[in-house]
């Protein structure tokens, strides 16, 4: 007996399982303070409002329209992933790259100018956004490394620097009457992103396609570089303790500017798989930066840092994002979608603290265990 | 029973793949200097943490002047007149030494800070020990034994009266010990009773009334120092005999392997150069030694010979080989190591494994990095095995230990066996044994000695004059950032060494 409780206990002990765990309580407990607040707005509606942000698409009662909104939930989901990986990917390098959103902006004006202005195919453009954001992330990077300038301050002014840089650039290729950029379709059918038949999958929804495949391929590529290579050794080396990796040679200010760029070429990437499938055109008149890269940092953390988590917390983030627009408008004003949203995300960063207070349980847990071993013994 | 000041009874502590303290029992009377003597990882830190509050021990409890007491944290062991200055120091490094001090006992009138009574009873006590530490200083400018003080000063500002000392003098300089030996000392006249853990046994037999042994997490015993020798002592702690005199054969230096010429550093601290035109050179075969006291630029000269701080003149050469300009990772490639003074500045990264830490000079070799970039795990836990067991570096789980959990000897048994394992052609040696025991200490000497009788070279700067002594086959005085002196062991007494360190006398350069 005693064994099968100590499998129980490694398992509870493991670190992974300690992040899921923690992971669906923040989930709960968001999903609880939201539901309250709602309570809170207007009582007779707080059910229904929460149950259509948890079912999102499934508020379609067809099935054909549920797995087409599926799709679009998805196109989504993996450009928040880009996102989510490129602030995991520093944060394991030690720099939090808070310009993950202003990076996915850039890479959206470089993508969406190539495509419409220039005409170029895809690949190009796709290309020319992850260049164009590896840039700014590693403006960052640079300003760290030389002048020790720290990434939060550089990353939140090269957000707005990006933004209006980017509203200026597109109203170039904007349609005349509205203040939106021209629909790729219309403008340039070459640079939209390949389907690959996964649309089909999808109930035709011809957003849906080699996006998708691009994100989770890259989470993975972003956990094997981080585990199994001797660059990410270094780079981790790096982050945990820069003395160190200069005293050991490793090219400390290199490897922080690397960072940052790989880094915004994740964001930047992000956005080419976005705006490149047609989902949605570019606002020139955007005064805010758009949520996205933001919310890759809640994503971040409510994976547990792990790429391969970030793939279902992404998905969970965008699922609930994308569920509050179903809200009845009619009890709540148009902005609780977002608040409910902004709820659950932002108690997503509890992760860690929960992991915490489970190990102080386990510790407690396991004194009493040896002190009634002991008396068990004495006796 | 009631003069006992401190009681802890059957104490019992484990960690993850390691008992740390097994049933250890340990007595502290009013008024005496108790050392807590041990081998490296042999659980002194992690005792003198349960009493101070910060881990809570599975079994066992702690008596204060007979009554059980419940010590939950350090605030708990605050009230109790308990107070800790720990190995590595915990202090705001960009506080100043009264805020420090004060911090989390500050007084307050309507949330304001009140620092003018502080300030005066902090220059008061600083007076009454004759510690000379300035409350305005920002710790970070302050030397580590000014810091130290602090530390002490937190204590006596807070009136505790049990004072825990870990391993305080392993980053003084011998003056600065025999200072705070003396402080001590004062402390214990006036009714105050000390732990003391420290691997110098001479230490212990100058101050200290007993001496409590642990050997792997168990209790040995205590003993009575007027009744013991330092023999005695460290066959106690290690099991066996310890031998204190380095065996070396005589000397025979081959071809110049390092040859440093003119040397200068600009200093971070002051205008003037923290090196000052140093030319020196180390040959196949011997152990050189750039004695001194801490702050005279062997910080700095070993910073710009090893490549962590740029050169503002001079030349190195290493088997003729220009290392002047070299990036850091290609002097390590072509034969230096270097054992860091700082452990956890440069030495370590703490928050990776131990086999991390291991192979941190040598990663990115054929033997643990495939063609395609990707580490080969297996053979970098296999390696860090080897390591592990050749030079005893012990830890709760083995290679997968994080290095940060580990005892600060075995951290320093880690640096040392990465570095000595390279086979370099030359190893730079700072304070290669500062905070071991002494039976590691003898390991590592030994492996100084094999070194050098592989015909490398070895540039060892140690602060300690006996290893100095017993180690180097020629020793070079530092001052104020300039070589002062060239002697050997042989004909030099350690007076004579003490002259030159202090810069009262100096040979023609
Ligand atoms: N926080 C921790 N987590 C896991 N293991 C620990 C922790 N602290 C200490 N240990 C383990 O407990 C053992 C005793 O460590 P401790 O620091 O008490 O040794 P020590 O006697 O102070 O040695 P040293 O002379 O090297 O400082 C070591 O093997 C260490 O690896
Ligand atoms: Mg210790």
């Amino acid at each position: 007996m005693n064994k099968k409780n100590n499998t129980r206990d490694s398992i509870l002990r493991n670190d992974g399982f300690q992040t899921i765990i923690a992971s669906l309580l923040c989930i709960l407990l968001g999903l609880l303070v939201g539901y309250i607040v709602l309570l809170i707005i207007n009582p007779s509606g707080a059910a229904g409002a929460i149950s259509s942000i948890l079912k999102n698409f499934l508020y379609y009662p067809s099935a054909a329209a549920a797995t087409k909104y599926l799709g679009t939930t998805l196109v989504k989901a993996s450009a928040l992933l880009m996102c989510s990986l490129s602030v995991l990917f520093a944060y394991k390098v030690g720099l939090f790259n808070i310009g993950a959103a202003g990076q996915y902006v850039v890479g959206a004006g470089a993508c969406l100018y190539c495509a419409i202005a220039l005409h170029l195919p895809w690949i190009v453009c796709l290309l020319a956004a992850v260049l164009a954001s590896a840039i700014v992330g590693g403006i960052s990077g640079a300003l760290k490394a030389y002048f020790n300038v720290n990434e939060v301050i550089s990353c939140i002014m090269l957000n707005w620097i990006g933004l209006y840089a980017v509203n200026m650039l597109l109203t170039t290729v904007k349609e005349e009457t509205t203040p939106y950029t021209k629909p790729l379709s219309s403008a340039n059918s070459s640079a939209i992103l390949p389907t690959l038949g996964l649309d089909k999958l999808f109930s035709n929804n011809k957003f849906v396609g080699l996006g998708l495949i691009i994100s989770i391929v890259m989470a993975v590529l972003v956990w094997i570089i981080l585990e199994k290579t001797k660059f990410g050794f270094e780079l981790k080396a790096t982050g945990m303790n820069k003395l160190a990796a200069k005293y050991c040679g490793m090219r400390e200010k290199t490897n922080i500017i690397l960072t940052m760029m790989i880094s915004g070429a994740l964001a930047g990437l992000g956005a080419a798989c976005f705006y490149l499938t047609g989902v949605e055109q570019w606002m020139v008149q955007q005064t805010s930066v758009p949520s996205m890269g933001f919310n890759g940092i809640a994503s971040a953390f409510l994976g547990g840092l792990n790429p391969i988590g970030a793939i279902f917390s992404s998905y969970f983030i965008q699922h609930i994002t994308s569920g509050g627009s179903y809200v009845d408008k009619t009890m709540y004003c148009a902005q609780i979608s977002d608040l409910i949203s902004a709820f659950i995300i932002y108690l997503c960063g509890f992760v860690l603290f929960f992991k915490l207070w489970l190990n102080r349980y386990l510790d407690k847990r396991e004194e009493k265990q040896g002190m009634k071993a002991q008396k068990g013994g004495e006796a | 029973m009631a003069d006992y000041a401190i009681e802890m009874l059957n104490i019992t502590k484990r960690f993850p793949g390691i008992i740390a303290n097994d049933n250890i029992t340990l007595q502290l009377k009013k008024g005496e200097i108790h050392a807590l003597l041990g081998e490296n990882g042999a659980g002194k830190s992690t005792l003198m943490s349960v009493l101070f509050g910060l881990y809570q021990p599975e079994e066992g409890e702690i008596h204060k002047d007979g009554r059980k007491v419940e010590i939950n944290n350090p605030n708990d062991a605050d009230a109790l007149g308990i107070g800790m200055v720990h190995q590595h120091f915990k202090l705001v490094e960009c506080f100043s030494v009264l805020d420090n001090i004060i911090l989390g006992v500050e007084t307050t009138k309507g949330g304001i800070l009140q620092k003018d009574e502080a300030r005066k009873k902090v220059l008061a006590l600083s007076e009454k020990y004759g510690f000379q530490v300035d409350p305005n200083a920002l710790i970070e400018d302050i030397t580590v034994g000014m810091q130290q003080r602090t530390e002490i000063l937190k204590m006596l500002y807070r009136d505790n009266e049990i004072l825990i000392f870990d391993e305080p003098t392993a980053v003084l300089t011998p003056q600065e010990i025999q200072e705070l030996m003396t402080i001590m000392k004062n402390l214990a006249a006036e009714g105050k009773s000390i732990l003391f853990i420290t691997h110098k046994l001479a230490e212990i037999m100058q101050v200290a009334d007993r001496c409590s042994v642990l050997r792997k997490g168990k209790y040995i015993g205590t003993v009575d120092i007027k009744d013991t020798t330092p023999e005695k002592l460290s066959a106690m702690m290690v099991g066996r005999d310890v031998n204190f005199v380095v065996e070396k054969k005589p000397v025979k230096p081959g071809k110049v392997i390092l040859d440093v010429q003119n040397m200068t550093v600009a200093s971070k601290r002051h205008k003037n150069n923290a090196v000052n035109g140093v030319s020196l050179n180390v040959r196949e075969g011997e152990i050189v030694c750039i004695a001194g006291i801490d702050g005279n630029g062997q910080t700095e000269f070993v910073y710009g010979l090893t490549g962590l701080e740029p050169l503002k003149e001079g030349k190195i050469t290493l088997h003729g080989e220009d290392f002047t300009q070299m990036p850091i990772r290609k002097r390590s490639i072509k034969g230096m190591s270097h054992i860091p003074e700082d452990r956890h500045k440069h030495g370590l990264v703490l928050d990776y494994s131990l086999e991390n830490n291991i192979v941190l000079q040598r990663y990115f070799e054929p033997q643990f990095t495939n063609k395609f970039g990707f580490l080969k795990k297996k053979e970098i836990r296999d390696y860090a095995n080897r390591l592990i067991e050749q030079y005893d570096v012990r830890s709760g789980q083995g290679p997968i230990t994080k290095a940060r959990s580990m005892s600060g000897g075995n951290q320093q048994k880690a640096i040392i066996a990465r570095e000595i394992d390279k086979n370099p052609e030359l190893l730079v040696a700072v304070q290669p044994t500062r905070g071991l025991d002494v039976g590691a200490i003898e390991y590592i000497h030994k492996q100084l000695v094999a070194q050098r009788d592989a015909g490398k070279g070895v540039l060892l700067v140690s602060l300690e004059l006996d290893e100095v002594m017993n180690v180097s086959d020629r020793i070079l005085v530092m001052y104020e950032g300039e070589i002062v002196g060239e002697f050997d062991p042989k004909e030099v007494t350690v007076e004579e060494l003490g002259l030159y360190m202090a810069g009262s006398k100096r040979k023609g350069a």
